[in-house]
C-alpha cells in the first residue's frame, strides 16, 4: 500500500499512525505519515503545537509502538530503541543524570555497550571536544548553565556514534543567544560526523536556518503538510544567511503553511508522500 | 567600561566587607550550647531546691559523675556493645530485606497494587506488640531483640524505597532506554540513584527506631544490653546509675543520627538537598 522507501533511505517512516486509547475514547494523534531521510541528511520537522511531533519521535525512537505503519532504520524495522540511533531530549536537566559527572554521563551508554576503556576514553574526549566542553569533564551537569548542559547531552549522543540523531526541540528551553550558538554547533557536528539528523522544532526560523529540508506537519491528526528543500548555501551564518532574500522567502513560505495547518487546512492528497519542492511552492 | 564608571562613582559601599573575621560562625552553636547548659542547670536546681525528692531525681552533677564512672567500667562497655550489635544487625537485616523487596515491588505496578493494602495493614502494628511472640519464639536471647528491631526498622525503609523507586523521571528513563540500557542496567544506573536519597532518609529514621526497639527489648524481655542494665539499676535502687544509663542511650542516639547525616552528605553530594549553590 505504501510506496517503497527510496533505496538510499537511512530512516524511513511508512504510513505511520498512532491512536491513543483513553477512557474518554480513542484519540488519533498521528493519522498517516510517510517520509524518508537519506543517509547524511539534516531534516527539520516543524508543525503547529499539538501536531503529534513528540508522538512521532517516540515511535521513531522505538519508545512507543505505532498503531499502524512502520519505521525503518537502514532497512530494518524499528521495534525497540535501535542501536544506531541517539536521541537528544528537550529537557536536558532531566535527561542528564545529576548523580554522574559530565564525563560519566557521556561515557555511560558506551560502558553499557561494553566498548573497551581505551576506545571509550577516545570517543568521550572527542565528543566533549566537539561540543567545546573539554574543560569540564569533572563537573556535575547541574553545575553548568542550561546551554552547556544541552551540549553535554549532544556530546553523549555523538560519543554513541549513531547513524541517526533525533533531536526533540532541543533548544526550546535555552535563551536566544545560546540557541544561536547551539544551532551552529549542530551544523558543524552534522558536517563533521556525517550523521543523519532529524531535528524537531516548533521554531520556523530555526527549521529554515538549520535544515537541508523542512517537513511541515499538519495539525492533529497529523499528516505531512509539505516537504520542502531548503536551497540555502551549505555554509550558514547567523547574520548573513538570515539576511538572504531566499531565507526570508522560505521562512515566509513555511510560516504560511503553518498558519494554514493551524486553521485546519490539509494537503489535497492527505497521506500521499508530498514531494513538492520550495521552488514550485514558494517561487 | 563599567570599571571606569564604578571608580568615579563615589565611595564603594562596604556591604560585603567582613569587619570581624573571627566572630562569624558560632552564633547558632552558642545558642545550642546555652540551651544544654540551661537544661542541666535547671535539672541541677530542681532536686537541690527540694522541688522533687533527690531519691527520684538526683541532681545532674551526680548523674554525670555516675556516667563518668560507667565510662571506666568494662561491664558498661560490654552492655553498650551488646546493644549496638543488636541494633546494627537488626538494622542491616531490615535494610537488606526492605531494599530487595522495595525494588521488586516498586518495579511492578501489579505487585505494588497487590501489596499496598497489606503493607498499610502491617506497618502500623507496633513492634512492642510482638514482644510476647518474640519471647515465645526465641526466649531471652538476642534473636528476640533482632526480630523486634527488624520489624520496626523494615517498614521505615520499605516505604521510602517504594516512594523512591516510583520517583524515577520519565525523561531519564527514556534516555536510558534509547541508549540501549536494559532492565538491570536501568535499575543500577537510573532507579537506584533516584531511590538513594529516599533510602538514606529511610535508613536514618530506621536507625533511630532500631535503637528505641533495641533498648525496649532489653528492658522488657531482659536480653543482655543497656536496657537490661537500666532495669537492673532501677530494681537495685541505684537511681543515679539508672539515670546515667538513660543518658548514655540518649548520647548513642545523638551519635547515630550524626553518623547517618554524615553518610547521607557523602553519598548524596549530587542531590539538591545536599549540594552547594550552582557555581558556573
Amino acid at each position: 500500500m505504501q510506496p517503497d522507501p527510496t533505496p538510499e533511505a537511512m530512516l524511513s517512516v511508512r504510513g505511520l499512525k498512532k491512536v491513543y486509547q483513553t477512557d474518554g475514547g480513542d484519540i488519533e494523534a498521528v493519522r498517516n505519515l510517510t517520509f524518508d531521510l537519506r543517509a547524511g541528511e539534516l531534516v527539520c520537522l516543524v508543525g503547529p503545537s499539538g501536531s503529534g511531533k513528540t508522538t512521532l519521535l517516540k515511535c521513531i525512537s522505538g519508545l512507543m509502538a505505532p498503531t499502524e505503519g512502520e519505521v525503518l532504520l537502514d532497512g530494518k524495522r524499528v521495534s525497540g530503541p535501535p542501536k544506531k540511533m541517539a536521541v537528544v531530549f528537550q529537557e536536558y536537566g532531566r535527561s542528564l543524570f545529576p548523580w554522574m559527572r559530565v564525563r560519566d554521563n557521556v561515557e555511560l551508554p558506551l560502558k553499557n555497550q561494553g566498548v573497551p576503556k581505551a576506545e571509550r576514553d577516545k570517543l568521550v574526549d572527542e565528543a566533549l571536544e566537539a561540543v567545546g566542553l573539554a574543560h569540564v569533564p569533572r563537573s556535575y551537569p547541574w553545575q553548568l548553565s542550561g546551554g552547556m548542559q544541552q551540549r553535554v547531552a549532544i556530546a553523549r549522543a555523538i560519543a554513541y556514534q549513531p547513524e541517526v540523531l533525533l533531536m526533540d526541540e532541543p533548544f526550546a528551553a535555552v535563551d536566544a543567544q545560546t540557541r544561536a550558538d547551539l544551532e551552529d554547533l549542530i551544523r558543524t557536528i552534522w558536517k563533521k560526523f556525517g550523521v543523519t539528523v532529524l531535528f524537531v522544532t516548533h521554531d520556523i526560523d530555526e527549521s529554515v536556518y538549520l535544515g537541508e529540508r523542512v517537513i511541515i506537519l499538519s495539525s492533529s491528526p497529523t499528516v505531512v503538510q509539505e516537504d520542502i528543500v531548503i536551497d540555502l548555501p551549505v555554509d550558514r551564518d547567523q547574520l548573513e544567511t538570515r539576511s538572504l532574500p531566499r531565507f526570508t522567502e522560505l521562512r515566509h513560505h513555511v510560516y504560511e503553511q503553518i498558519q494554514l495547518a493551524k486553521k485546519g487546512h490539509r494537503p489535497a492528497a492527505a497521506g500521499s508522500p508530498a514531494d513538492s519542492t520550495a521552488g514550485s511552492a514558494a517561487g | 567600561m563599567s570599571s571606569n564608571t564604578l571608580a568615579s562613582g563615589g565611595p564603594v559601599p562596604s556591604v560585603g566587607r567582613d569587619r570581624r573575621p573571627g566572630r562569624k560562625l558560632p552564633a547558632k552553636q552558642l545558642l545550642g550550647l546555652a540551651g544544654i547548659v540551661g537544661f542541666l542547670a535547671t535539672w541541677e536546681l530542681i532536686p537541690r531546691l527540694g522541688l522533687i525528692d533527690e531519691r527520684f531525681l538526683p541532681p545532674a552533677s551526680e548523674v554525670i559523675l555516675a556516667l563518668g564512672r560507667d565510662f571506666g567500667l568494662t561491664a558498661f562497655w560490654l552492655s553498650v556493645g551488646e546493644t549496638m550489635v543488636a541494633w546494627f544487625l537488626g538494622l542491616i537485616i531490615a535494610v537488606a530485606l526492605a531494599v530487595l523487596l522495595g525494588f521488586i515491588i516498586g518495579s511492578s505496578d501489579f505487585l505494588r497494587r497487590a501489596t499496598n493494602s497489606t503493607v498499610e495493614f502491617l506497618r502500623p502494628i507496633p513492634s512492642v506488640a510482638l514482644i510476647p511472640l518474640a519471647v515465645l519464639l526465641f526466649g531471652v536471647k538476642i534473636e528476640s531483640s533482632l526480630m523486634l528491631i527488624t520489624y520496626a526498622a523494615f517498614w521505615q525503609v520499605l516505604i521510602q524505597v517504594l516512594y523512591g523507586v516510583a520517583d524515577v523521571d520519565m525523561v531519564a528513563n527514556n534516555t536510558a532506554k534509547t541508549y540501549g540500557l536494559g532492565r538491570m542496567a536501568r535499575i543500577r544506573y537510573v532507579v537506584f540513584p533516584t531511590a538513594l536519597p529516599y533510602l538514606m532518609t529511610g535508613v536514618r529514621l530506621a536507625a533511630t527506631v532500631a535503637l528505641v526497639l533495641a533498648i525496649t527489648a532489653e528492658l522488657v524481655i531482659g536480653s543482655p544490653g543497656l536496657g537490661r542494665e537500666i532495669a537492673l539499676a532501677q530494681s537495685g535502687g541505684a537511681i543515679s546509675g539508672m539515670y546515667a544509663l538513660v543518658l548514655a542511650t540518649g548520647l548513642i542516639g545523638v551519635l547515630i543520627n550524626a553518623l547517618m547525616r554524615l553518610i547521607e552528605k557523602k553519598t548524596l553530594s549530587w542531590h539538591s538537598s545536599v549540594r552547594s549553590e550552582v557555581i558556573v
